[in-house]
């Protein structure tokens, strides 16, 4: 049961959230929000990964997120909407509940390929020059959708609005929510489960020392490639789920200031700790909407809250440690099984 | 058979010839000892070993099968484990847990083992852990278990890496030298310790040493190296009175007028 205890609650605040969106209490642009809320944390923890429990630089993760919120949106609006594009739906648009997840995993899966083909040959450089191999595979990216025209080429894909209104004219539920909520709490259970197993701290030995790592034993070209695959299919999930929010998607959306924004989540958090991740994303999607207000003076103090954090608190806001460390009553929530 | 049999090793680092004709043969349960000056090549060779650089030319044989080529891991895996010149040890990892991923090549379980924590995860986790606690019960650090390497003292630091070597089950262990930087007490210690793991888990030692009290009080042979040659080998009386060693240490003889 206490093993249990930290789903239980999670479910009951998604399912709470859900009666309030269903009831109004919650209203159309807050649940908005919300959704960017989940769909944040998913990128920023897959990203810390990476930039945090490995120590790499990857400047690219918006690239990845754009091949998944293509290939989700493409398989959809193919499958289960009439367009123009495709014609008549192959399936019946009833079908999209059931398979909505199916189609959002297959973004992952393609977003996760894309990982493998960028690890491959860059597994052996690092640091700067992997930060500037992953920068040009971002643009790559943004560049051959726009040049695609197919499927809309600049001008963006839409349609992903009829697959969402399929789902709720089957039962009215927010379903992209529902899945923004059990994608989130996948990502979060698999990561956590990674980086806190020997396996997946191999990562973190190649952040630590590199050179003792690959003589220790350590197969430091695998795990940094199990690492990127990992951390680029979760922002193709991620992706998949952003482009059913908005119901359109265009080049435009997964520029390098989209990775730029993730990679400021990630070290606002805290490198190396997913519930810094957590909360940063949180807290960071948060502060936007509140310094809406300020239209383009909020670029002027968001910036400038980073710089006084990289002053004052240069390790983000947990540092490398987990909310359990700091406050260790919150481990009868999240009991580690005793080894 | 020789456990490790270095054939003719020659090594360039661009222009420069790091190792030249090197040949080294070791018999099961040696202990040897590599002195030579500083830039003689002897952590080259130690890099050559553990396969972080492939040889430019010549081979290198572990128990009768070449290793020459092989990635550091795979090395790792075949039973040859090694310590470094400045410490290396995971600082943002607890010590049982630096002495946990130094299992990792034997580790048996994989990504989608330790996300669904199957059975075998669960199984091999616990075994891992556990040897990793003997390690620990038997270098003395069982109170640092949940420390950071970071804040144990120097001759600790230098037996924890020297624990998480033997964690690997080496049959060849490659200390790169192990004193360098500790107070006599300290070397006292050290070198208790490595004639008892010698004995405990029937090693063979190549050890690279400054202090002559280390090698001399611990190995059976000496190999001195200078410029990445060889210019002596034998045992510690002899290479003592070696008047190549003598120079390559000390310089030339003068006579200075007063």
């Amino acid at each position: 049961m206490k093993r249990y205890l930290s789903f239980i609650l999670y479910g009951i605040l998604c399912f709470v959230v859900i009666a309030g969106a269903r009831s109004g209490l919650i209203d159309t642009y807050q649940q908005v929000i919300i959704m960017f809320i989940g769909i944040n944390i998913i990128l920023c923890s897959s990203l810390n990964l990476i930039n945090g429990y490995m120590g790499e630089f990857s400047c690219g993760h918006a690239g990845f997120m754009a091949v998944g919120a293509y290939v989700t949106s493409i398989l959809n609006v193919w499958l289960f909407t009439s367009s123009q594009i495709f014609g008549e739906p192959v399936l019946s648009p009833v079908a999209a509940v059931f398979l909505f997840p199916v189609t959002l995993i297959v973004g992952g899966i393609a977003a996760a390929l894309a990982g493998l083909l960028v690890a491959i040959p860059s597994v052996r450089t690092r640091g700067d020059y992997l930060a500037i191999i992953t920068l040009a595979v971002n643009y790559i990216v943004k560049s051959s959708i726009e040049n695609i025209q197919v499927i809309g080429g600049a001008r963006g894909f839409m349609g992903m609005g009829k697959v969402v209104d399929s789902m709720t004219g089957v039962l009215n539920l927010p379903w992209v929510m529902i899945w923004i909520f059990a994608f989130t709490a996948f990502c979060i259970w698999v990561l956590n489960h990674f980086v806190n197993s020997t396996y997946g701290k191999g990562i973190i030995a190649v952040r630590d020392d590199e050179i003792a790592a690959e003589i220790m034993s350590v197969d430091t070209n695998r795990m940094k490639i199990v690492a990127f695959t990992l951390s680029s299919g979760m922002a193709g999930v991620a992706g998949g789920l952003f482009a059913h929010v908005l119901g359109y998607i265009n080049p435009g959306s997964f520029t390098i200031m989209k990775s730029t924004e993730i990679m400021v989540m990630v070290y606002l958090g805290g490198m190396g700790s997913l519930s810094g991740s957590v909360l940063s994303a949180v807290s960071f999607t948060l502060l936007m909407e509140v310094l809406r207000p300020l239209q383009v003076y909020k670029w002027v103090l968001i910036p400038l809250l980073l710089i006084i954090l990289m002053l004052f608190r240069p390790e983000g806001i947990m540092g490398n440690r987990e909310l359990t460390d700091v406050f260790p009553k919150l481990r009868r929530f999240f009991p580690s099984k005793e080894l | 058979m020789a456990i490790l049999e270095l054939k003719n090793i020659n090594h360039y680092f661009g222009g420069l010839h790091a190792v030249s004709d090197f040949s080294l043969k070791v018999e099961e349960g040696e202990l040897i000892g590599l002195i030579g000056p500083n830039g003689a090549g002897k952590t080259t060779i130690f890099n050559l070993v553990s396969g972080f650089y492939k040889p430019t030319e010549g081979e290198i044989g572990f128990c009768g099968k070449s290793i020459s080529g092989l990635k550091p891991h795979e090395v790792t895996g075949l039973g040859i484990a090694r310590t470094f010149q400045n410490i290396r040890l995971w600082n943002s990892m607890t010590v049982l847990e630096n002495l946990c991923i130094s299992q990792h090549y034997r580790l048996g379980y994989g990504f989608v083992d330790s996300v669904l924590q199957t059975r075998r995860y669960a199984d091999k986790e616990k075994e891992v852990i556990k040897s990793a606690r003997e390690f620990l019960e038997i270098l003395d650090l069982k109170e640092c278990e949940n420390e950071y390497p970071k804040n144990l003292s120097y001759g600790l630091q230098r037996r924890l890496e020297i624990g998480r070597a033997l964690t690997i089950r080496p049959r060849l262990l490659l200390l790169d030298e192990p004193a360098a930087g500790m107070t006599a007490g300290d070397i006292e210690q050290l070198i208790k310790l490595v004639k008892w793991i010698r004995e405990k888990f029937k090693l063979t030692i190549l050890l690279i040493e400054h202090q002559m009290k280390v090698v001399m009080g611990l190995c059976e042979k000496i190999c001195v190296l200078d410029f990445g040659e060889i210019i002596a080998e034998g045992i510690p009386s002899e290479i003592r009175k070696n008047p190549r060693v003598i120079k390559a240490y000390l310089g030339e003889e003068v006579t200075v007028n007063a």
